[in-house]
């Protein structure tokens, strides 16, 4: 009586009503308060002070947003330059996360060199890689070799990410050895090879890639605080922070607001148009 | 003959690629100077720094076990609020975030695929709020007075008489704490399970059925979870580092560091604190191994559950 497992089914069937029953309680759970901070960004003054406090909006403005733009730092620093610093920053960390994980990647799944296996098990290991616990040593480091308060000392920390090369690996693992044997009989070298044949066939590994690079570096405050001291060198996520510390009044909670969307939706739509691609790289993520 | 002695070497060239392929380093040396600079070296100069009393101005002084001695013997705050707070925190959001990610995957997983997407791209986002949109969101949740959003709710339904300072009491920071990382807990990880669940060979569950796997929760039991091992270690590993790596929620929360009695410091603000409020970076090291070797056991903990090896 075998009629199809419950898995992946393509139709609505009654069967799921329990599934949703339980599932959509728990949706609200996490849902809602992201929804919560897109009507508290677009709230009106008067709506900020109004009592009892509102979930949604009612009168949505863009005023929140105006101060922001308006709004600059003690030292008079817009934040347009915060801005452009941010896109900089993150532009560079996800192209050259990407560029390196996938050379290393492709090296690793289909060059046979010695310390493979070494180098494949230090970076499996490194996914548990928690970086604040090594905030100190790395903050030395970054004194040290002398990139503090340079575009550098935002980039270079974040650039390397295990879980970036330990996806794009998995996933070029699927490339077949025959297309890299017929390459070679057909006089390719590793850089053709890699340039013309790997590169077209792990797309969605690069979106995952780019993706997982974008949300290290695009909300990322560490470096700002730690490594640099020039306030004009500063990203757009540290602004944010200091913003909420300043004006933690409900006045300053609508710009706040109204920051942290700007800082949540690049994230957020990056995901969505990327989202197929992601979910085709995960499925090769297991660690064996 | 010359055809043969060019076939020849073409296949040496081929043996040779075979072999030891020199390319490959340059293929991975931009990736592994970085790696090594960032993450490998910060690891062994925490283990070398832990050794020593260094201010960050004077050389650093080799003291042995010194800081080692201190952290466990005399350093009250680590052993009664930090210790206890990282062990409460991590229990619960660790496994607890790990286990309700692998049943929302599951559950989404017998759904089709308009509902499953909607509601996947909800259990996501929450993960990629970031800590400072995070922050914002969840102190006008629960400021402290009547214009915060779970007083007004909570005075409204008649449960509070008055405002509660959630985010300063010491009583309710690290409950709050907990609650806001499992809300943000379901990210890759639990992608990974969702698409490891969806990849699974469907001939298993035909076969399955025929020996007497009767409902869902069998399918889980007896097939979904043993074919998609690796996928469930990966989902651990992501599991435990975004535990710890959330660990700064408290200091963000309740805008102090000390937070307010020690009521939500977690190791990774005594690392700060010590680090970069005290400069005392020989002991923060010392703390920064404790951590370290937390995340690595929980790791090999879930390694031996979920290896696929000894299959």
């Amino acid at each position: 009586m075998y009629r199809g497992n419950h898995i992946n089914p393509q139709k609505f069937e009654k069967g799921q009503t329990k599934i949703l029953l339980v599932l959509i309680p728990l949706a609200l759970f996490f849902g809602l308060p992201i929804l919560f901070l897109v009507c508290h960004a677009f709230k009106p003054m008067d709506e900020l002070f109004a009592f009892p406090p509102r979930f949604y909006v009612v009168r949505p403005t863009l005023e929140n947003f105006e101060k922001l733009f308006k709004a600059s730092s003690t030292s008079g620093i817009p934040i347009s330059r915060y801005v452009f610093n941010s896109i900089i920053v993150t532009a560079l960390v996800v192209f050259a996360s990407v560029v390196f994980a996938t050379m290393s990647g492709f090296a690793l799944s289909k060059l046979k060199f010695r310390g493979k296996n070494m180098i494949m098990e230090i970076n499996n290991a490194a996914l548990m890689f928690v970086a604040v616990a090594v905030m100190i040593p790395r903050y030395l480091l970054v004194d040290m070799i002398g990139i503090k308060d340079t575009y550098l000392a935002h980039i270079l920390p974040l650039i390397a990410l295990p879980v970036g090369l330990f996806l794009v690996k998995q996933f070029i693992d699927q490339v077949p050895d025959s297309l890299i044997e017929a390459a070679y009989i057909d006089g390719s070298g590793e850089f053709r090879i890699y340039w013309k044949i790997i590169l077209p066939l792990i797309k969605p590994a690069i979106a995952t890639c780019a993706i997982l690079a974008f949300q290290q570096v695009w909300t990322n405050v560490e470096t700002s605080n730690l490594y640099i001291n020039n306030e004009g060198m500063k990203t757009l996520p540290f602004y944010l922070n200091t913003l909420i510390n300043l004006n933690n009044n409900v006045a300053g909670q609508g710009v706040a607001a109204a920051a942290s969307l700007l800082l949540f939706l690049p994230n957020f739509l990056m995901f969505l148009v990327l989202r197929k691609s992601f979910m085709n790289t995960m499925a090769n993520s297991g660690i064996k | 003959m010359a055809t043969v002695k060019k076939a020849r070497r073409g296949r040496t060239g081929i043996a040779k690629r075979e072999n030891s392929n020199r390319k490959a380093y340059v293929f991975l040396l931009p990736y592994l100077v970085l790696f090594s600079l960032f993450i490998v070296i910060p690891m062994i100069v925490a283990i070398g720094l832990s050794f020593t009393s260094f201010d960050t101005i004077q050389t650093p002084t080799f003291t042995g076990f010194m800081n080692y001695i201190t952290l466990f013997t005399k350093d009250q705050v680590f052993m009664q609020k930090v210790l206890p707070n990282t062990i409460v925190y991590a229990l619960i959001v660790g496994p607890g975030g790990y286990i309700l990610s692998f049943l929302v995957a599951w559950a989404l997983s017998q759904l089709s695929p308009v509902p499953r997407t909607v509601l996947t791209v909800i259990f996501y986002s929450p993960s990629i709020t970031g800590m400072t949109a995070m922050t914002v969101l969840w102190k006008v949740i629960f400021s402290g007075d009547q214009m915060g959003y779970l007083n007004s709710i909570l005075m409204n339904l008649g449960i509070l008489d008055e405002p509660v300072l959630w985010l300063t009491d010491s009583r309710y920071l690290l409950p709050i704490m907990i609650v806001v990382a499992l809300w943000s807990s379901m990210g890759v990880g639990f992608l990974a399970m969702l698409a490891g669940i969806l990849n699974s060979d469907e001939s298993l569950y035909e076969a399955a059925a025929i020996d007497g796997v009767k409902n869902r929760v069998q399918e889980m039991i007896y097939i979904t979870i043993p074919t998609m091992k690796p996928q469930m270690l990966f989902g651990a590993v992501m599991a435990i580092v975004n535990t710890f790596q959330n660990g700064v929620i408290g200091v963000q929360l309740s805008g102090a560091n000390p937070t307010p009695n020690y009521a939500g410091q977690l190791i990774v603000n005594h690392i700060e604190d010590y680090g970069f409020i005290r400069y005392e970076m020989g002991y923060a090291a010392a703390v920064s191994v404790i951590l370290l070797i937390i995340v690595w056991v929980f790791s090999k903990i879930f390694g031996k559950l979920f290896s696929s090896k000894d299959m």
